[in-house]
């Protein structure tokens, strides 16, 4: 802003205020609107934690049908530890689920990968008696409504996830055979998927997603399944 | 631009529910009205959210009408609708995570809804804090029903539900065009169809001062 009106715009000079004023009202607002954020943020995050503990928790019951109780250990570097108070970014948690004797029902395990809009993240539950996956659930997802969003919805697509074959040879420890999807109403093999016809992309992304997952880790959790225990220290 | 005479407060609200109804007759904010509207509790919950915006915005913008310099003054209220929309953010992620995941990124994009910089820059900060509080209420409430409206008929037809609840046996088949983007742009226009028909209908009989009001753009 200058404090001379240049000639021909014809606006009296009164119409401009000294700068300090625009910077003092933009200024006072901001320092005001941040503040206002910051005490929102204040109080909202604890609520917001819990809530996505609890989603977390909720969805770890359901994959794991049967259990009532859980506890989380960490996948490191190719070893199993218990969760301790250092944050550890490179580690991936395992949830073990419980039914009420203490007995392990399974390991929940989150993945995530591209699906048809945006990343989708499930979590699953692996049985490692069985040597199965007993249970898929979409955590996040934004498919297309109607289309994509099945896979959180179809009976058909989840009943894939009730009873699907993870076995690993007994011999050199890895996978028997990958996750594959299949064309809808083609599911032969306990290991294959059927795909939901018209959300092929999102069907083929949760395959893709979880035998990645699966690969990475289910080997390990098989031979490792003798840690998961509810009270070690009695 | 100046010296509109004020409104009454009863008149600054209920224009916005039915004669400047910002959707059925102002057409505004059209992303957020076609993008959540599949579902009449997204529907509601999207009204209410731009229904506080407004409220907290307009209030605010009015109060400080007369320190905000008018070359800032949409810098101004950008600022504070982003604010107000953040707290919104917030707020929905504490109350409940599903109805979040379900809005997505419409939340954040209320700051861009042209009906709130429209109604701060046409009538609150022309108006005492009492009348534009009236009058974002009255536009929000507007607001709110118009999706209500929307997100119930897409929902009825294109799930056969209605705030989760099944209204028809096993055996309907659902829409499922209803859901989708084009089924918005048909009940939007199915909707508008019956306001405009609704309104001449109230216009042919003698009634106040049809319209007074001003319209804004966007």
């Amino acid at each position: 802003m200058t404090d001379t009106v240049r000639s021909g715009e014809g606006r009296p000079p009164a119409d401009i205020p000294p700068a300090t004023n625009l910077i003092r009202a933009l200024g006072g607002i901001g320092v005001f609107c941040s503040l206002l954020i910051v005490l929102v943020w204040q109080f909202t995050l604890p609520v917001i934690e819990q809530n996505q503990r609890e989603a977390l928790e909720k969805a770890v019951f359901r994959v794991l049908p049967g259990a009532v109780q859980q506890k989380t250990w960490m996948i490191h570097e190719g070893k199993i530890r218990a969760v301790t108070d250092k944050p550890d970014p490179a580690g991936v948690p395992v949830r073990a689920g419980f039914d009420e004797e203490g007995r392990l029902v399974g390991l929940a395990l989150t993945t995530a990968g591209q699906g048809f809009a945006d990343v989708i993240r499930i979590i699953y539950g692996y049985e490692p008696e069985g040597q199965k996956i007993i249970g898929m659930q979409v955590l996040e997802s934004k498919e297309t409504p109607g289309l994509g969003d099945k896979i959180e919805k179809d009976p058909r697509f989840i009943a894939n996830f009730r009873q699907l074959d993870v076995q690993v040879n007994p011999g050199d420890g890895a996978l028997a055979h990958r996750i594959q999807l299949v064309k809808s109403g083609k599911k032969q093999n306990p290991w294959e998927i059927d795909s939901i016809t018209g959300a092929t992309i999102s069907s083929r992304a949760i395959a893709k997603m979880l035998d990645a997952s699966v690969a990475r880790s289910v080997p390990l959790l098989a031979k490792e399944k003798a840690v998961f225990q509810l009270k070690r220290e009695l | 631009m100046a010296g509109i005479s004020e409104q009454p407060p009863a008149e600054a609200f209920l224009k916005g529910v039915w004669r400047e109804n910002p959707v059925f007759v102002q057409v505004l904010g059209m992303c957020p009205v076609l993008a959540v509207t599949n579902s009449a509790l997204n529907g509601v919950a999207m009204g209410l959210a731009t229904a506080f915006v407004l409220l907290m915005s307009g209030t605010l913008v009015s109060l400080l009408r007369n320190v905000i310099p008018k070359q800032v003054r949409i810098a101004t209220y950008i600022m504070i609708i982003a604010t107000f929309v953040t707290v919104v953010d917030y707020v929905i992620q504490a109350v409940s995570l599903e109805l979040y995941r379900a809005l997505g990124a419409f939340i954040a994009l209320i700051v861009v809804n042209c009906l709130i910089l429209g109604r701060a820059e046409a009538f609150a900060s022309k108006n005492r804090p009492v009348t534009a509080a009236m009058d974002a209420l009255g536009m929000g409430l507007g607001f709110a029903i118009a999706l209500l409206c929307l997100g119930g008929v897409r929902e009825i037809l294109g799930s056969g539900t209605f705030f989760g609840i099944p209204l028809f046996g096993p055996s309907f088949e659902p829409w499922v065009v209803a859901v989708l983007p084009g089924g918005g742009f048909f009940t939007l226009g199915l909707w508008v169809i019956l306001f405009s028909w609704l309104k001449e209908r109230g216009q042919k009989k003698p009634g106040p001062a049809a319209h007074g009001g001003e319209v804004a753009h966007g």
